[in-house]
């Protein structure tokens, strides 16, 4: 079959100077696979099949002959391409290390004929079939016609097994992985610590184009900050909540196996491939293409490919000089960039009012107390959290930011941005203008779906991300998770989560169902935020601030509250009624703290989201430890007709 | 005496902790703890050994993974008297293998006595891949991965 359609290709450009005989001693070559109707031109037409005439005879024998010694000269170099080939792979198998970089320039060197640009299946195993370092180097021009030669080839290339098995192009990218997942984040770990723990001896390969081994990304605009570690940016190193410290990386690297060594590992292991990009993948042929040109094959493959921060037109459109003042805030670089700026500068302006933006904001305006960094705040919503938190509660924690040092400009769209005097002008859409130094745009994540193209994977219209069922299947062979991944929740319909936890959960899901689980996505994953020492909430389920919401909250006893203060002062301020004689009075400074005291109250206590008068989901505000029940509130999805009672179950007067 | 608003859509009541006295009476559906969808503790219900529980942190998963299993297995499934004491060879094979990455099992001592030490020894597994409810595992050993949300908040 390869050698047929290899010569079949070869014949091409002969065939073209047309005739009817040429096409009929193809095919009973036996080359009759389809292609003939493509490879037959149209100039063919106009000669019209042989027809009488000792001329016309004396030409068909001629080109006929032509055709033959073209087949014979075609399946001889097939042959002896194929032989050498067989001479390298014996040669490679019984090699022990590699140092190479050079292409098989011998077996390439073959006439023209051999170098057409319709490829043939058997050049393309070529460049995978690695070089070894005793073979001559190659001129440089034949390396760059293989390379499109191969990635011809590679997109319609089923060949024999052999051929693609064969070592790869590059040095450290082993050919074949049991276990391929593409990306290194969160969800990729999580996969790969599942596998191993359910598969003994799984060889689990994760490539990334990071540079960075696995980490985790909430730190990055939290923790990282508050440390007191002049190198933190160095060591990547926080204290957690009961004091202990450690690294944003998952592990280090030492609980890695090294790529080119994860074949022959004994006990199997996970390797982390960095730097590399997978930029196509071919599922007929269950194997991956790098932006280095070698190609992984593989048996069960998860796409974690995660996503890359939005940013706003008006800054992608203002040009260089804006852009290089602008950080989108992702990974490790941007948050060494990041802090390394926010030193050095006077004025910073976080775009985004959502968890990212509003992490930073708190972040950097504690920064801002001990320098005189000035840090701005915008956002499109009334409040911070507009989108998640009902509208009380987001106007209250607008404030509590507010304290925390930062310049808050709410219901801010911005109209343009321009570099002048080396200084940032915002101009937003109502006519007022922000100067600043630097812009962190934090607008959202574009989830990463580049592969759906080659791969043939369907990508969900409503929330982005590759669409995967309900066991986080794409295939029967692929798998999605993390931010990337929209998926069926049983409970709560087709959804995307972009939160660390979920990452972890359907990490793990995945990589149960690839070491051969059926389970569905069912454990809830929640999230987390902390804004500043008054604000720390856990949420889970589906928390959108455009549904019914009902909140309880623990009502502030009379002791702690400004009344009580000024009741023992012997001021008069009883209750809501007397809101206006007192006013008067001289207390009046303190008649505020009627109409403030509700305000505060939101201390702590569980808010519902409802749809259709289930909860799909819950916050606990300022409420910790609470989260099974939460959990289980969901799970079970029924109609509760006393939200308050429900609200017991969660004890928020106790700490 | 509970206080309630309405603003738009959204309902605001606040409680006293007298308010909430009362046991509630809101109904929830009893779990069922053969629910092959739920996330599994430490042993399953079948017996096995979750090799994926959480609260193992990466010890099944590391490169010294197949050792811990087979020492952990050999332990568990130990019908002696003194439980475990067939499988002195497998955790010495452990201890070895773990001895290899002392940056992965910081050393403590009595590694290959109990169970709950090995699983301790890798705290910083545990809390990085915690998803927050981890369901206690069975045995009373295996305590280092905790339930707690704050666990979860800062090392997650």
């Amino acid at each position: 079959m390869l050698t047929c359609r290899s010569v079949w290709r070869k014949l091409a450009p002969l065939a073209r100077p047309s005739s009817a005989v040429c096409r009929q001693s193809a095919r009973r070559a036996g080359l009759n696979n389809g292609r003939i109707p493509t490879c037959v031109p149209a100039a063919h037409m106009s000669t019209g099949p042989a027809g009488g005439g000792a001329d016309n005879v004396k030409y068909a024998l001629m080109v006929g002959a032509a055709c033959i010694g073209g087949l014979t000269y075609a399946y001889l170099t097939v042959k002896g391409d194929q032989q050498r080939y067989q001479e390298r792979i014996t040669e490679i198998a019984s090699r022990s290390s590699k140092t190479a970089t050079e292409e098989p320039a011998p077996i390439q060197s073959e006439p023209p004929a051999a170098e057409v640009a319709e490829t043939e299946a058997v050049s393309e195993p070529e460049p995978e079939a690695a070089p070894s370092p005793e073979e001559p180097s190659p001129p440089a021009p034949e390396e760059e016609v293989l390379s499109p030669e191969a990635e011809a080839a590679a997109p319609s290339e089923t060949t024999a097994p052999p051929p693609v098995d064969s070592t790869p192009a590059s040095l450290k990218v082993p050919s074949h992985a049991p276990y391929l997942l593409i990306g290194g984040g969160t969800a990729s770990f999580a996969a790969a610590r599942s596998i191993r723990a359910r598969d003994p001896g799984a060889r689990v390969l994760i490539v990334t184009d990071e540079l960075d081994l696995p980490y985790m990304r909430p730190p990055l605009s939290k923790e990282l900050w508050f440390s007191d570690d002049p190198s933190v940016t160095e060591t990547l190193r926080f204290k957690q909540w009961n004091g202990k410290e450690r690294s944003i990386y998952f592990q280090p690297s030492s609980f890695y196996v090294n790529p080119e060594e994860l074949d022959r590992a004994e006990n199997g292991g996970v390797a982390v491939l960095t730097g590399k990009k997978v930029v196509h993948m071919d599922v007929r042929g269950n194997k991956v293409k790098l932006d280095d040109d070698s190609e992984i094959s593989y048996d069960k493959c998860l796409i974690a490919t995660g996503g890359v921060p939005r940013n706003l037109q008006v800054i992608e459109r203002a040009g260089e000089e804006v852009m290089k003042k602008t950080t989108l805030f992702r990974k490790v670089e941007d948050f060494k960039e990041l802090d390394k700026v926010s030193r050095s500068i006077k004025s910073i302006t976080i775009i985004g009012g959502g968890f990212l933006g509003s992490e930073l904001a708190c972040a950097l305006g504690r920064r801002s107390a001990e320098s005189d960094l000035e840090v701005v705040q915008m956002f499109p919503e009334k409040g911070n959290m507009g989108k998640v938190l009902p509208e009380y509660l987001s106007n209250w924690t607008t404030e509590k930011v507010k304290r925390e040092g930062v310049k808050i400009i709410s219901e801010a769209l911005v109209k343009s941005v321009t570099c002048k005097d080396d200084k940032l002008e915002i101009q937003l859409k109502d006519g007022r203008s922000v100067t600043t130094d630097h812009i962190v745009a934090a607008v959202g994540l574009e989830p990463n779906v580049d592969l759906a193209k080659s791969a043939g994977l369907e990508v969900d219209s409503d929330f982005g991300g590759f669409r995967v069922n309900a066991e986080l299947q794409a295939r029967s062979n692929i798998w999605v998770a993390g931010d990337a991944a929209c998926f069926y929740d049983i409970r709560l319909g087709r959804r995307r989560v972009e939160h660390h936890d979920h990452a972890v959960v359907s990490g793990r899901l995945a990589g149960e169902n690839m070491s051969g689980a059926s389970k569905p996505y069912w454990h809830q994953s929640m999230f987390w935020s902390d804004l500043g020492p008054d604000v720390g909430y856990e949420a889970i389920g589906i928390v959108d601030s455009s549904l019914p919401t009902v909140g309880v909250f623990a009502k502030a006893t009379a002791n702690d509250t400004p009344r009580a203060a000024t009741e023992k002062s012997g001021t008069g301020i009883r209750s809501e009624s007397e809101t206006e004689d007192t006013a008067m009075s001289p207390v009046a400074s303190v008649t505020p703290a009627l109409p403030v005291n509700h305000k505060d109250e939101y201390g702590k206590g569980v808010i519902f989201y409802l749809r259709d008068k289930v909860v799909v989901g819950i916050i606990l505000w300022n409420v910790f430890n609470r989260m099974p029940i939460a959990r289980k509130i969901i799970k079970d999805g029924e109609e509760h007709a006393d939200l308050n009672e429900v609200a017991k179950l969660f004890n928020i007067h106790e700490d | 005496m509970s206080y309630c608003r309405q603003e738009g859509k959204d309902r605001i009541i606040f409680v006293t902790k007298e308010d909430h006295e009362a046991p509630s009476n809101a109904e929830l559906i009893a779990d069922d703890p053969n629910d092959p969808y739920e996330e599994q503790g430490l042993i399953l219900p079948n017996g096995d050994i979750n090799w994926n529980c959480p609260c193992l942190g990466g010890m099944a998963s590391g490169p010294c993974g197949s050792q811990f299993k087979e020492a952990f297995s050999c332990f568990h499934y130990s019908q002696e008297e003194v439980k475990g004491s067939e499988c002195i060879d497998n955790f010495r094979n452990m201890q070895e293998c773990m001895q290899r990455y002392p940056e992965l099992y910081p050393q403590e001592e009595d590694k290959a006595s109990s169970n709950s030490d090995s699983a301790s020894a890798a705290p910083s597994d545990n809390s990085a891949l915690s998803s927050e409810s981890d369901s206690p595992p069975a045995t009373s050993e295996v305590s280092s991965d905790s339930t707690s949300p704050p666990d979860v908040q800062t090392a997650s």
